[in-house]
This record gives C-alpha cells, structure tokens and sequence, in this order.
C-alpha cells in the first residue's frame, strides 16, 4: 500500500486522500448513549476507544464498520479506583494513566510492569488498557495479564449487564465473548498484594508485538516455597493461556535450578503453541515459552 | 435529556491547532495528520506508514505525544494540537532542534518532526540514562542516521553527560 504515491503526483488542496472508508462517527457522553447506539446499529457498528488497534484496520480497509461509536468522552467509563482490594478500570482509561498511575502499581505490579510493553508511549496515550482486552490480539500482553490475575470483564448491552471472568473471555485470535452489542464497560483486577510478578517477552524491537511472551505472578511462603503462581503466555498461541499444570508443579516447592529446567521442559510440552509467521514457526515458539517461564520464575523466586 | 447523537458523516470540530483557534467540517474518517497537512497545509507532520509504526506523524495532542496517522480528526474535537510547526521559533530552532543540528540526529529529515514531537513531549526525568531514552525513543524509526546522533542530541539538549554510555 502506498497512498504516499499520490500525495506526489497532485498539488497539496487537491482530491483529498483518504484511507478509512466513509463511516458515521457518533461521539456519546453517556454510557446510555452508547448502548442505546450499539443496540440501534449492532453488527454495522465498532466500538472505537483508543483506537490504536482499530484505525490501522481502517487504514488498511481491513475492518469496513457503518458506524463508529467512540466512548472516550463518556464519564462513567473514565473511572479508575481501587475498591475492596479490586483494581476497577473503565473503559476510557488510557494505558498511559494507568502506567503512570501509584495506586495501581500497588494494588497490581503485574499490570503496571506490563503496560510499558505495549506499543509505545505514543500508543499508550491514547490506547485503553480495556480495549487491548476486547481487541484480543493474541501477541498482546494485556490479555495475558487479565488471565493470570484472574481479572473479570464487566459487559453491558442496553438490556443486560453480565461478568465474565478472563477464563471464559478469550475465545481465539481477536474473538471473545463480547456479544456484538455489549461493551466491556469495566475490567476488574484483583489486587495481588504481596505477590511477586513479572512479565518477560521476545519481540523484534521494543514496543513491537511479542513473538512469544510470559505474565506471571508469583507468592512465597515465609519458608520460602511457592504458595501461589499463576502463569500465562501470549503470542505463542491464539489466546492467553494459563499454565495450570505447570503452576501446580510449581505449587508448595522451593524454587531450585532443577525446578526450573522442570518449569521449562513441562511449559514447551505443554503450550498450545499454533501461532505461525514470518518470525517464527509454532515449535520455536513453544520452546521459547519454556525459556520465557523459566526466566519469569527465576525473577519471581530470586 | 439530551438527545442521543446522530452517528454523522461528516462533522465539525474546533481544536486550537499551535495556539491559533481551527474550526472546520471534515469527514468522520479524516485522518488528524491529513486534517492537518491537506486542509490545513501544515505539512510538517510527515506520513510514513500510515498505521502507527514509525513514528513520523508523531504530535501532541494536549501535550502528550501520538500518532495522528492512527487518530481521526474529529477525535481531536476540542483539543489542542501541536505539530513541529508550533515548537520551531519564527527565527532559528528551539534547543532541541539545535541539537539535531549539531549532533548528526538527522540525515535527509524524514523522521525528525516525529523525534522532535515525541521528546517535546516527554518528560526528561524519567528518562534518566541511555537504556531509556533508547526506548522512548523506539517508537520513532529513522532509516538515515544509526540513532547515534540522535542519541547524542538529546543527552545534549537534556544536558546529560555527553560519554555516558557511549563506547570507547
Ligand atoms: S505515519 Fe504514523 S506511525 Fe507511521
Ligand atoms: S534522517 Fe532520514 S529517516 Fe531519519
């Protein structure tokens, strides 16, 4: 694609380029509003909130909505609070509020060490920490993040309004279970107190998408063996997976170089690994999800 | 209440474009970076993807920096916007710019409205060594120069140790 190509052949002020097909624009302040709208336009309808993932694919015409619904000004969607030990966050909150936000690396280090991995800063100005979710690409690392926390996705259509827990939300590569007139309204991730996290990744330049990624969460005993893990991978496959198997393992042990080759050898045998392109097949990525949870564990236990 | 908006094809939207107040009806799916370079001439923010990977058409938009080749203009109803247009003096070059100048952090000049946009809008403290400003500066690509001038530029217009992290 190389609009450029025109932009030298006519005088600037002359036949506009353009890159998105036409598309009506709707701007709510309420949330109201914009489920009253979802549920008018349905399926011909985007939700655009940061719109860092959505707007390429218009760029490229590979997403062609009739209307776009952009909730960034709506006010109930702006929220950002920790409650109960829960760190609720809106749908129109930017990453970038929440890197730069104390309360939230205290109630969730594992989000606030994710987040600098997400695109660049540039992204994460705009770019919302619920909309990666629901966008649901599967190299992304916030996705990872909600299913190793365990996060759980407030959803509301104009009629309903329902929580899915990550477990359930992620179906596939840009497929969960938001219904075409609901809208994750609200992600909620609980806080994870004294737990050691840590988010490790490959990837060809910072900031690009991970080839193969691990969000992991990690609580010692005071005599030092594991009590809690929680494991998850991105890139490596089509949706975050958890590495049950490999959290059990792990569970009630001291972490030792042995566990550790243990970790590795169980997470490659184990990763449902099908993600393939022009940087690595699915068999490199499996193996270097081992590695990716070895090195997470080790951070974790040190 | 009010009524629920009409989804529109096109609309208008008032911002303050480098100080100077901007009304005008577009497209609901003009881009901000062809807002600002066909209908507006500022043609400053340069275009080099056109889906949010290098940098070029990096802005501030309330003082923070983005990627206006990723934001619809109407998105940016009501904000302020500055391109590298409005950081450059009517005489001369601000200090960053200087400092490109000086230091070799630019070759043919592709990128640099989007380096100079995303370090206008960062803030210096923290990114206090090499290793980050590296990454900060990640989101920018330049084919001409290697990054090391442009390294060198901005530890001299943050006033950083100019050997720090530089290789015998
Ligand atoms: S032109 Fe916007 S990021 Fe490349
Ligand atoms: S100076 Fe030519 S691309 Fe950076």
């Amino acid at each position: 694609m190389t609009p450029n190509m025109h932009n030298r052949l006519r005088p600037p002020h002359e036949a506009p380029t353009v890159k998105p097909p036409r598309f009506r624009y709707a701007r709510p302040e309420t949330l109201d509003e914009a489920l009253h709208l979802l549920a008018e336009h349905g399926d011909e309808a985007r939700v655009l909130a940061g719109g860092q993932s959505l707007i390429p694919l218009l760029n490229f015409r590979l997403a062609r909505p009739e209307v776009l619904i952009d909730i960034t000004m709506v006010e109930e969607l702006r929220l950002m609070a920790v409650e109960n030990g829960t760190l609720r966050i809106g749908a129109a909150v930017t990453q970038r509020t929440v890197e730069r936000s104390e309360e939230a690396a205290r109630a969730c280090p594992l989000l606030t060490k994710a987040l600098p991995f997400v695109g660049h800063l540039q992204n994460r100005t705009r770019g919302t920490v619920a909309g990666s979710i629901a966008h649901a690409d599967p190299a992304a690392e916030l996705p990872a993040v909600a299913a190793a926390l365990d996060a759980v996705m407030v959803v509301r259509s104009s009629s309903v309004e329902r929580t899915v827990p990550a477990g359930e939300f992620f179906f596939g590569p840009f497929t969960t279970a938001l219904e075409p007139d609901e809208i994750l309204v609200e992600v909620r991730f609980p806080s994870s107190g004294g737990a050691r996290s840590s988010v490790v990744e490959i990837s060809p330049r910072s900031g690009d998408f991970a080839i193969a990624g691990a969000a992991g969460l990690l609580l010692a005993s005071p005599g030092g063996r594991t009590a809690e893990c929680a494991l998850a991978l991105f890139g490596v496959g089509g949706a975050p997976q958890r590495l049950t198997e490999v959290e059990d393992h792990l569970k009630g042990r001291r972490v030792t170089s042995g566990l550790l080759d243990e970790a590795e050898e169980m997470t490659a045998r184990t990763a449902l690994a099908d993600s393939e392109d022009i940087h690595a097949d699915a068999a490199y990525r499996a193996r270097v999800a081992g590695v990716l949870v070895r090195r997470a564990v080790e951070e974790m236990a040190a | 209440m009010r009524p629920v908006p009409r989804p529109a094809d096109r609309i208008t939207v008032s911002m303050s474009v480098n100080g100077g107040p901007v009304e005008r009806t577009v497209d609901s799916r003009r881009l901000l970076a062809d807002f600002l370079r066909e209908d507006l001439g500022l043609t400053g923010t340069h275009l080099g993807c056109e889906h949010g990977v290098c940098g070029a058409c990096t802005l501030l938009v309330d003082g923070r920096p983005v990627r206006s080749c990723i934001m619809l203009a109407v998105q940016a109803d009501g904000c302020e916007v500055t391109t590298v247009e409005g950081i450059t003096p009517r005489e001369g070059l601000n200090p960053i710019q200087q400092a490109f100048k000086d230091h070799h952090g630019l070759q043919c000049g592709f990128c640099t409205p989007g380096f100079l946009m995303t370090l206008t809008g960062a803030e210096p403290s923290e990114y206090p060594d090499d290793e980050s400003i590296r990454e900060l500066l990640a989101g920018n690509l330049c084919r001409c120069t290697g990054y090391e001038g442009i390294v060198e530029a901005v530890r001299a217009a943050w006033g950083r140790d100019e050997r720090e992290g530089r290789r015998p």
